[in-house]
């Protein structure tokens, strides 16, 4: 196993592309201003679009009086609810959710209407004429008063909606998922230890730094072009199609460049009703949400409710686990019944549970919808799981990081659910951040010391490990041989910033030993791309890669194919030389050029060159045979087959301010098992990315509710952390543990980076003051209070 | 007279006069972005907290979408466009793409606009420095770390006169 580190970036091979720090392929563009993101976009003759959104929770819509607001000069087309057929729904696993708030409202913040006018300006003076009469129904704002018996339903009819998998949807539950392994009720009596407690997230948003935002263009035919800030050009097409009742043949969705996403672009924003308003308009118009708008009416990370019980024997082995979730759903299902089910499938992390019993819901409330964010669930289980984890070590008085090791997966060790583990780089991961942390010396044990001085900051470790999936649904890929030999690329996958361009770029190039401005990379367009599910999952390099070295697996047959002709031998004699060229084995000086190949094919013989390669993961994420059949169950599933797992242990050393409780990261050291790193300055990009998100997660970053209005939908009361308050050094190592079934040996690293670390700052936070808080965020104001119910009686004062 | 009635402008823009009508109440953001269809500075949060939006104003990095265009029309305004040729913008440009000082790019030509007018008046500017002076301009992607590696090649770089 191979480790690099984000000191000297070593490199296999100098000759080859994957496993180079080759720079985004984007980079001049995005360093002399003309990169263009959505809101640069202009079209001739285009309107410009606003949305008036809803002040009320939960209401029933009487009537819309538009009269006023199509008076205004310049007002071109007004959308409502009554512009939608009834029927249509989109939702990725259920179909709840109209293209805009049709009936009734369900929380603030929701698109009630859609102005198209001259100017932005006279489209948002326009939405304020718009009254919108409604009759309010009570309000559903708690998730666990949303489950009582008697409560307000958001939804009227939920049991009927059309779901994708088993969910169990009905009254305001959106969803519900369980599985047990083992034997969990007989388990309990062979512990010696058992500790349990309940554990809250709080809903954090994604904070792209560009707000969501499309520009739809009809033609005269009807047929609608739609550029929209995204992560999945096939989401937006399926979103808009079901939403409103379209063919697919009717919508052609691009992207242009997007400034990030985090799982906010993923799912539908303001696309169905931008492409409502337009087909009404029958002009372009963009419609970009303000930073407001985007904050209330697009979609946020869940709030967790855990309750979470773990068993244990006297030397520290893992024996039994119970995890109960309640997810707050927010007013539609979106992405919830699949964060429900992977946080589920994620929770035991990376360790061998012989005994567990995993379950949960989702509810239905009157906010926004909560959906995929980085992590997807796992930020917030991986909080309880491994403070929890630090509690028992302490109680059994063992080194936190040798209980882990004691149950870490390893070897042959398979995942909770039976899928087989076939490249596991944890014990590595561990390894690499305990030495290179110097944790055995620098980590000083929980244990009672004298109090503290008032004064003082204290300096904790904590330490965290978590696993991530790479994978999940389909992708494609085309490889075209153009006349002149060179190559275009074409996935369909968004590249949101992280680099997937690439990536896929490097992979392409390596399989076909071209050099890389011999390939360029096609722009996702559902016309012209082959289906990718989406930038999402920690699945593009991975997913797409695969599809990627497949299909130029494809070309290179027929490019031999038309070399053999060209030299009168057989395929089997032929390989690729750099540069493009195919030689005859071992007689380099009798080859031809991919130009010349690629003539031949286009004017002579068999047509151009195209390499084609599709493909899905297959395997069972619950794997009957692999587990006892009897025992392992699961109702609920959202992701019957799901992916390859990833690893990461990461260690934080924190300081805690004694007076103030406010806690800066100082030190981080995080290693993630990535299968191969094809690209690893991209790569650490990843994980340092990931860190200082989930460091605003751990300390400052808080969606508040006043009521059911969002009281803090601004970048002023909504903390992000800035460079000021980035650690003082981020250590990131690449584990190379070669997955077997990868392009190239890669797995992922998109979202593990995020998910151990409010749980390693929450346990060095313990380890500094010996306070332990089971709620995020540890807010400067809970630490204090913490600290003064629970003295501090750990920890190290420094001068 | 309502607030979008226009009013004659004159702006000084990357070095060229600009005539147009706009209303009192236009920032220079609104101007740069929607009418001169200048595309390096962007409207991350309209409010002054992102500094995605960050322009030069008389050489002193400021945003966009704080200040009324037509409280501007006795300045120097200089976007990220404007600014290309100046080597202390090259020697940040080539760090940037170098040092993976972005992702999504969507922050990066605030950035790169506070950060040349740090290093102008710093030419070896420490990490507290870089920090404070690049504390304004907020990114979701990096985590930062690769922004003040790239803010200090480039110090470093210019130092050399190996500016390109």
């Amino acid at each position: 196993m191979k480790v690099l580190s984000d000191t000297g970036v070593h490199v296999r091979d100098p000759a080859e592309l994957v496993g180079q720090a080759i720079p985004q392929r984007e980079g001049m563009e995005k360093v002399d201003g003309s990169a263009l993101y959505v809101a640069d976009l202009f079209r001739p003759g285009m309107l410009h679009g606003a949305i008036l959104q809803s002040h009320r929770p939960h209401a029933r819509i009487v009537c819309y009086e538009l009269g006023a607001a199509l008076a205004l000069k310049g007002v071109r087309a007004i959308v409502t609810g009554d512009d939608l057929q009834d029927g249509h729904r989109m939702g990725a696993f259920i179909k709840d959710e109209p293209a805009l708030a049709k009936g009734k409202v369900r929380y603030v913040g929701e698109i009630v209407a859609a102005v198209a006018a001259d100017s932005e300006a006279i489209a948002r003076a326009a939405t304020r004429l718009i009254v919108v009469e409604y009759d309010d129904l009570p309000a559903v704002l708690d998730p666990a008063e949303a489950l009582e018996p008697g409560c307000a339903t958001v939804h009227d009819n939920a049991q009927d909606y059309v779901s994708v998998f088993d969910s169990g949807t009905r009254g305001n539950v959106c969803s519900r998922t369980d599985y047990r392994c083992g034997d969990i009720d007989r388990a309990w009596a062979e512990c010696d230890l058992v500790v349990e407690h309940e554990y809250r997230t709080q809903a954090q948003a994604h904070l792209s730094l560009e707000p969501c935002g499309a520009l739809a263009e009809v033609d005269s035919a009807g047929r609608v072009t739609l550029w929209s800030a995204n992560q999945s050009v096939f989401r937006v097409q399926a979103n808009v199609c079901e939403s409103l009742g379209l063919s697919m043949t009717q919508l052609r969705c691009l992207t242009p460049r997007v400034g990030a996403g985090f799982g906010n672009k993923m799912e539908a924003h303001v696309q169905p009703a931008l492409v409502l308003l337009a087909r009404k308009a029958r002009r372009s118009v963009k419609l970009i949400l303000s930073r407001e708008e985007d904050f209330e009416s697009v979609r946020a990370r869940h709030p967790f409710r855990i309750r979470m019980k773990t068993g244990v024997k006297r030397d520290g082995t893992l024996v039994a686990r119970e995890t109960e979730l309640l997810l707050d759903g927010g007013a539609y299902g979106d992405d919830s019944p699949g964060v429900l089910g992977y946080a589920l499938l994620m929770q035991n992390g990376p360790y061998r549970i012989p005994h567990v019993h995993a379950h949960g819901q989702v509810a239905y409330t009157n906010k926004l919808r909560f959906g995929a964010f980085r992590g997807f669930g796992v930020p917030q289980v991986t909080f309880a799981s491994e403070t929890q984890l630090d509690e028992i070590a302490q109680r059994l008085d063992m080194d936190p990081l040798a209980l882990r090791r004691k149950n870490m997966l390893a070897g042959k060790d398979s995942w909770f659910g039976g899928q087989a583990i076939r490249s596991n780089g944890l014990a590595e991961c561990v390894d690499t951040v305990a030495r290179e942390s110097d944790w055995a010396a620098r980590r000083q044990p929980v244990a009672p010391s004298a109090q503290a001085d008032g004064n003082g900051k204290r300096r904790g470790f904590g330490v965290a490990l978590s696993a991530h999936v790479s994978g999940l649904l389909a992708s494609g890929a085309i490889v075209r041989v153009l006349e002149d030999g060179s190559v275009l690329l074409n996935t369909g996958a968004v590249d949101i910033g992280q680099g997937s361009n690439t990536v896929l770029t490097q992979m392409c190039a390596q399989s076909l030993k071209l050099p890389l401005d011999r390939v360029a990379i096609a722009s996702p367009d559902t016309d012209g791309s082959p289906y990718n599910w989406g930038t999402t999952a920690s699945r593009v390099t991975y997913v797409a890669g695969l599809a990627v070295v497949g299909a130029a697996a494809e070309v290179e047959k027929k490019l031999k194919l038309q070399a053999g002709a060209m030299l009168e031998c057989s395929v089997e004699d032929l390989e690729l030389l750099p540069g493009g060229r195919v030689a005859i084995k071992g007689v380099a000086q009798r080859n031809v050029s991919f130009a010349d190949i690629s003539g031949r094919a286009h004017w002579a013989a068999g047509g151009p060159i195209i390499g084609t390669h599709s493909w899905v993961f297959d395997q069972p994420t619950f794997d009957a045979k692999a587990t006892d059949p009897k025992r392992a169950v699961a109702s609920g599933l959202p992701f019957p087959q799901i992916g390859v797992y990833s690893f990461n242990a990461m260690v934080v050393e924190v300081e805690v301010d004694d007076a103030t409780g406010r806690v800066r990261v100082l030190h981080t050291w995080s290693a993630c098992d990535v299968g191969r790193a094809i690209n690893p300055q991209l790569a650490i990009g990843q994980i340092e990315g990931a860190f200082v998100q989930g460091m605003g997660y751990a300390l400052t970053e808080e969606m508040v509710w006043d009521g059911p209005r969002l009281a803090n939908p601004s970048l002023m009361d909504y903390k992000i952390p800035t460079i000021a308050e980035s650690p003082e050094a981020m250590h990131s190592y690449l584990i190379e543990s070669d997955e077997p079934s990868g392009p190239f040996g890669a797995k992922s690293v998109g979202e593990i980076g995020i998910n151990g670390v409010a749980a390693a700052i929450a346990n060095a936070v313990t380890n500094a003051t010996g306070a332990r808080l089971r709620e995020l965020p540890l807010s400067a104001e809970r630490v204090l209070r913490a600290i003064l119910a629970d003295p501090p009686a750990t920890g190290h004062t420094v001068p | 007279m309502t607030s979008t009635t226009p009013h004659a402008l004159t702006l000084q823009v990357n070095g060229e006069a600009v005539h147009i009508g706009a209303a009192l109440n236009d920032t220079v953001l609104t101007i740069i972005r929607d009418r001169l269809h200048l595309t390096a500075a962007k409207r991350g949060c309209n409010q002054g907290v992102c500094g995605a939006c960050t322009i030069s104003v008389d050489g002193t990095p400021m945003r966009a979408c704080l200040s009324l265009a037509h409280n501007c029309q006795s300045s120097d305004l200089r976007t990220l466009e404007g600014m290309l040729e100046l080597p202390s913008m090259r020697a940040l440009q080539e760090s940037f793409i170098a040092n993976a000082g972005f992702q999504c790019g969507f922050c990066t030509p605030g950035i790169l606009v506070s950060a040349q007018a740090l290093i102008e008046r710093d030419p070896d500017p420490d990490e507290a420095a870089i920090r404070g002076a690049l504390s304004g301009n907020l990114c979701r992607c990096t985590g930062y770390a690769s922004i003040i590696a790239a803010v200090k090649a480039a110090a470093a770089t210019l130092r050399r006169g190996e500016a390109a």
